[in-house]
């Protein structure tokens, strides 16, 4: 179908249901119920998951692929954002032409760092990219501040220009009159499920990206990239000038970013200079790699996972795990509270750091191996099948050749 | 321990058997149709306090949210009541806001605009909260005010001192009860007259974002206008940890005054610095060296150490004015009160406003008779209150800021304890900071309409 | 001329903190091959260690007799030390206001031993894993670290002052025939200067000549040979983990009275110090020791005013505009190795 192999059809089929059903599987729990502090099925929570899952797999498009690891694709992102935003204010709410231009603009941008960097590999890539976006966060946050607002970012204003909208468009981004920020919540017993424009919105550019993604780790092109990957040296040798892929592959991975920053910005329109510090582009490496590079849906696991306890995790305070553990003596309850509130709350970098430690440790090809442990242990039969997102996490547990 | 003696554990199993009542199944909600985003239903109203849990300001964050916590037991009924004893408006009664009990989520801002919004459209989205407060940067403020109103909910400001979050920032549904950089430069510049007398020349370092400019915009027309010269004004870079190759110039420029428009970790640094560099030891002119620090905060006193020592600025609030300058700060000794006896130590300014902003939003919602943000509004807009430990205070209908007299502090000679860093010098009367609205340095925003969301 | 040589003694002073931090990164990065991102953690647990002894020494009783009343009216007691109990007023106060050099004695065997615990305990595993896995588990480590000495001693800047002796300024200017005032320096950023060029010297005396330092760097060079000639290179590696870390948390005990040390100072040195080593080039000490110094004059001069008013901002991105040109001038860095993290 659309050209997939089978197995990749399935993937794209699963993905795209979990995605529409989103809203109703990030919800497990009564919105009453002391547990409703773990759901994740809110709008903006769901729309950061997929925003920055297509991050993820666009960086992963580079990183996976050609194994450079690119340490400032947060600039992209930030530019796309900005592009978006100013977009919106000069000329129209809503969001086609701004996603468009932040596409476009990151596109040329990673062009721009991307021709430049990839004069060096290894480390000295690494460090000419976090180099340029390092540059692009200062600036932006202070010298730039007529073009970004500095430190508070650039937002929308009432009396914004936005020329191509009439007077009784809406003021906030819209796809032809809907609103992002529209939304139903229907509600099921105990359960309520907030379906929102701006998520499905981005769940049907995420999927699109998704299977671009597929369509490009199956190409030619693909193949190209994971052999400069393995040995770029002898690709030289053969008389294959390698730069125009990897050059290829990092803008195509820029625009990635590019897209997902002018999401964002239509999500929430404001743009910060903090989407494009190195901690941003850290984060995007951090994804990937706990997602398991390389691997299709990975990246996009470990943006959920990041995501998830940035914003679940990080809202425990102490009342409400009194609240969990009411029910026990006060002694232990106490000594519950005491336990666990060291890793909630204003401690959930903590936690964060540790499972980023414990998945490392224990599941080398990241996530994606923890989930093909599991689905082994429940269908031991179609060992011999081989899967190809094992294969691409054990590919990476070859040692690079030194 | 008896069942008749409520324990915190009692009440939250009530609390619980009381939700479980609320679990029934409802297909539809009223919410849908009261005309307001995140409307309470049943008998609790939920708040959201969004303050920062991790990065540099984590500390300042926390004491925010025990003032938070504090204030919501005071409106629960619970302890001893705090300022709701001095509050000059008694529409509070101790049972929650208009019979409601008052529950809070919280949030981590991160410090950072986008993480802010992030946790306050959770608390949104998710937990239905119908008020935002906290906080402890201007940048953080103005964008989680800016989504405060496209949402429909109330945005009390914490800690926010650039002159833009009511200035050309400011929004219909967002509120400061903190000072501002402008005012910060008209309480100083009497006392920096008195103190250092009129021909002096200043030499700014100035943090390189929009808060920064703002306070050294202000501290320069007010300086100026008392007749010191401006020698120059460097703006350092926000990432900076060693001002050591700003500091050093300052010497010999012929400047006798050191403007330090830094906050937070920048400001223990660069003042570190200076007095490492002797400036404090030095005569330029024939007049003794001085540094001003126009924004104090106790947290960061105390990361600076002994190096503030008489080192002036300017507070919101200090916690033993009404010890020192009488009962017009009524409201200040029963909140240290009150927040002593349940923490160990006595609270920051960035407590003080928290915990102010959070009764004044319930008193106003109780008098308004309504949670709708544009009751809430009304109700706020224009009214003059007293006994919140800050004096008498006016909420200005125009661009929702608060009027009260400015504290100008002082580094502690011998501080008795780390609480105990700075001493009030002067307490600067409200007409003197006052402003007119369209005053350039706040001129280009629009409030623009309250905005109750669905 | 004498505003340049401020900044050039500034930059120096700069450098040498830049230097120090990325000589321990490059001897891990280098040796090793690991990417270290737990590095900016060490330096920072260096400065916590001067913390750390300070706050045992100000460890106290409270006085049989209430002195007064606290702020909210209850008795207060006064403090009581323990030091000056136990080594009398005259000793007890001096090793209060000594604390931070003797500090270093504290800290040299707790920053061996944690570097020791992390080669044995966690690094030793990831020698054979591609570098992500490297930076994630390193980083994941970086955050705990930092978060426990969050949860121990707040977020907070904690001030930590240096020997009264050693506080305030010295007139630089007047030995070397300037007008006095004309180059006023701190005297613990010279302290600071001298100290790190201490240490700087000993890493390469104790490389160069030392038969220990000679198999290092032969290990260094060809691990799989000097491995074949039958050394445990794996030990001596693991020796020099402990001795990185040692001279990271060095840096960061002596650099505490410079700015008061919080929690998150190491992720502020962070990506600085990978700039470093990586301008220096990578695999080369004295490359990293250079390219700290050159860095720091650079951001020195960048700050001047006279600069600034050419360029605005250029203080903000001077450090990654001459880590971009020596970087597409010098492919390797500044001295760097041809094959190391090249791939």
């Amino acid at each position: 179908m659309l050209g997939l192999e089978k197995r990749d059809t399935l993937l794209l089929i699963v993905v795209a249901c979990l995605v529409t059903f989103a809203p109703i599987l990030l919800n497990p729990f009564p919105a009453d119920s002391s547990m409703a502090q773990f759901n994740a099925g809110y709008p903006d929570l769901m729309q950061r998951f997929v925003i920055f899952g297509i991050f993820a797999i666009g960086f992963n498009i580079l990183f996976g692929l050609t194994g450079y690891l690119s340490f400032g694709h947060a600039a992209f992102l930030g530019v796309g954002s900005y592009s978006a935003v100013w977009m919106m204010k000069l000329l129209t709410m809503n969001v086609i032409p701004a996603i468009a231009l932040s596409v476009i603009v990151a596109g040329l941008f990673s062009v721009l760092i991307g021709y430049v960097s990839l004069r060096r590999s290894g480390i000295y890539f690494s460090i000419l990219t976090l180099a340029f976006a390092q540059m692009s966060f200062n600036l932006a946050y202070s010298v730039l501040t007529p073009i970004t607002n500095g430190e508070t970012g650039l937002q929308i204003t009432l009396n914004d220009p936005r020329i191509l909208d009439g007077a009784g468009a809406p003021s906030y981004p819209n796809l032809f009159g809907a609103q992002m920020n529209e939304a139903t919540t229907l509600f099921f017993g105990g359960w309520s499920f907030t379906f929102s424009v701006g998520y499905y919105l981005c769940a049907v550019i995420m999927l699109i990206s998704f299977y671009l993604a597929i369509r490009i780790f199956r190409s030619p092109f693909g193949m190209m990239l994971r052999a400069v990957k393995s040995n770029q040296q002898r690709m030289n040798y053969t008389g294959l000038n390698t730069k125009p892929y990897t050059l290829a592959a990092f803008v195509i991975s820029g625009m990635y970013a590019g897209l997902a920053g002018g999401l964002l910005a239509s999500m929430d329109p404001l743009a910060g200079a903090e989407r494009m510090q190195w901690t941003a582009s850290g984060e995007v490496v951090l994804m990937t790699i706990l997602g398991g590079a390389g691997t299709l849906i990975g990246p996009v696991l470990g943006a959920g996972f990041i995501k998830y306890f940035e914003n679940i995790f990080s809202k425990i305070n102490k009342a409400t795990l009194e609240g969990w553990f009411a029910f026990m003596p006060d002694g232990i309850e106490e000594f519950f509270v005491a336990i666990i509130y060291p890793f909630v709350g204003k401690g959930w970098h903590l936690t964060l750091g540790l499972l980023f430690m414990m998945v490392v440790i224990f599941l080398p090809g990241g996530l994606v191996e923890g989930g093909q442990r599991i689905g082994k242990m429940f269908r031991r039969r179609d060992r011999k099948s081989s899967d190809a997102e094992l294969s691409a996490a054990q590919q990476r547990q070859v040692p690079p050749a030194e | 321990m008896s069942i008749f003696n409520p324990t915190r554990r009692g009440l939250i199993q009530t609390g619980v058997v009381a939700g479980a009542g609320l679990a029934l199944p409802t297909y539809l909600r009223a919410d849908a149709h009261s005309g307001f985003t995140n409307a309470p239903t049943g008998d609790t109203v939920t708040l959201g306090f969004n303050v920062p849990q991790t990065g540099p300001y984590a500390d300042e964050g926390a004491d925010e949210l025990r003032a938070f916590q504090l204030a919501v037991e005071h409106l629960n009924g619970e302890g001893d009541g705090g300022m709701l004893q001095t509050f000059s408006s008694k529409a509070l009664e101790g049972n929650g806001i208009m019979g409601k009990k008052v529950q809070y989520v919280s949030g981590d801002t991160q410090t950072k605009s986008d993480a802010a919004r992030a946790s306050a459209k959770s608390m949104i989205e998710k937990d239905g909260a119908i008020m935002i407060s906290g906080g402890s940067s201007s940048g953080v403020a103005v964008a989680v005010q800016g989504l405060c109103q496209e949402a429909g909910v109330i945005f009390m400001a914490g800690l926010t001192h650039s002159n833009d979050t009511t200035g050309k920032d400011k929004k219909a549904n967002g509120f400061r009860h903190f000072f501002n950089a402008y005012m910060s430069a008209a309480a100083l510049a009497p006392v920096l007259k008195q103190l250092y007398g009129e021909d002096r020349a200043a030499y700014h370092l100035t943090a390189d974002y929009t808060w920064g400019w703002t306070q050294q915009e202000s501290i320069q027309a007010a300086t100026e206008a008392l007749g010191w010269s401006t020698v120059n004004d460097v703006r350092t870079p926000l990432a900076a940890t060693d001002f050591s190759s700003y500091i050093a110039p300052v010497l010999n420029s012929g400047a006798d005054v050191l403007i330090l428009n830094h906050y937070g970790g920048n400001m223990v640094n660069s003042l570190t610095n200076a007095v490492q560099f002797g400036l404090r030891d030095k005569q330029v002119n024939g007049k003794n060296f001085e540094i001003v620090v126009p924004l104090y905060s106790e947290l960061m006193a105390r990361g600076a150490g002994e190096n503030i020592t008489g080192i002036v600025g300017s507070q919101n609030w200090d916690w033993k004015l009404e010890n020192e300058k009488g009962a017009r700060y009524a409201g200040t000794n029963a909140f240290v009160q009150s927040f002593g006896e349940k923490y160990g130590f006595p609270p920051s300014q960035a407590a003080q406003t928290c915990y102010a902003q959070t009764l004044l939003y319930a008193d106003a919602v109780a008098r308004g008779g309504s949670f709708n943000p544009c009751a809430v509004g009304e109700a706020l807009a224009g009214f003059e209150f007293d006994g919140l430990g800050n004096g008498p205070t006016l909420y200005r209908a125009d661009d929702h800021q608060c009027f009260k007299d400015v504290v100008v502090v002082r580094g502690k000679e011998n501080p008795e304890n780390e609480y105990d860093l700075v001493e009030i010098v002067e307490v600067t009367p409200a007409e003197q900071v006052t402003y007119p609205t369209d005053h350039p340095m706040f001129a280009g925003g629009d409030l623009g309409e309250c905005n109750p969301g669905a | 001329m004498d505003a340049i040589l401020l900044q050039l003694l500034n930059g120096l002073d700069k450098g040498s903190a830049y230097a120090l931090i990325a000589l321990g990164l490059t001897l891990i990065f280098g040796t090793l091959g690991v990417v270290n991102f737990a590095h900016g953690a060490i330096f920072m647990i260096g400065s916590f260690c001067a913390v750390t002894l300070s706050k045992i020494f100000a460890l106290s009783h409270k006085a049989a007799e209430p002195s007064g009343k606290d702020f909210l009216g209850n008795p207060k007691y006064d403090d009581v030390l323990y030091i000056t109990e136990w080594f009398g007023e005259d000793i007890g106060n001096w090793m209060i206001d000594w604390s931070v050099p003797l500090a270093i004695l504290f800290a040299i065997p707790i920053m061996l031993l944690i570097g020791y615990i992390m080669e044995r305990g966690l690094i030793k595993h990831f020698y054979k894993r591609p570098h992500a896995d490297q930076i994630l588990v390193t980083f994941g480590l970086a955050i705990v670290l930092q978060e426990v000495i969050k949860y121990f001693y707040g977020a907070n800047p904690i001030p930590t002052a240096s020997p009264e002796a050693l506080r305030g300024s010295f007139d630089f200017g007047v030995l070397i025939g300037f007008e006095p005032n004309a180059i006023i320096y701190p005297v613990w950023r010279l302290v600071y200067f001298a100290f790190s060029a201490l240490i700087i010297g000993a890493v390469f005396a104790f490389l160069q000549f030392t038969t220990f330092g000679m198999v290092v760097r032969a290990g260094m060079a060809d691990r799989e040979t000097v491995g074949l000639l039958g050394i445990n290179i794996d030990k001596r590696f693991t020796i020099m983990f402990g001795i990185a870390a040692a001279v990271a948390g060095l840096a960061g005990v002596m650099y505490a009275p410079i700015n008061s040390p919080n929690y998150h100072m190491g992720m502020d040195f962070l990506v600085l110090s990978f700039v470093v080593v990586v301008v220096g080039g990578m695999g080369s000490l004295p490359g990293a020791v250079l390219a700290g110094f050159l860095l720091g004059i650079v951001e020195s001069f960048a700050s001047m005013n006279e600069i600034k008013a050419i360029i605005p901002g250029i203080d903000q991105i001077i450090i990654y505009v001459v880590a971009i040109v020596i970087l597409l001038t010098r492919p390797r860095g500044l001295m760097g190795r041809k094959g190391v993290m090249e791939e």
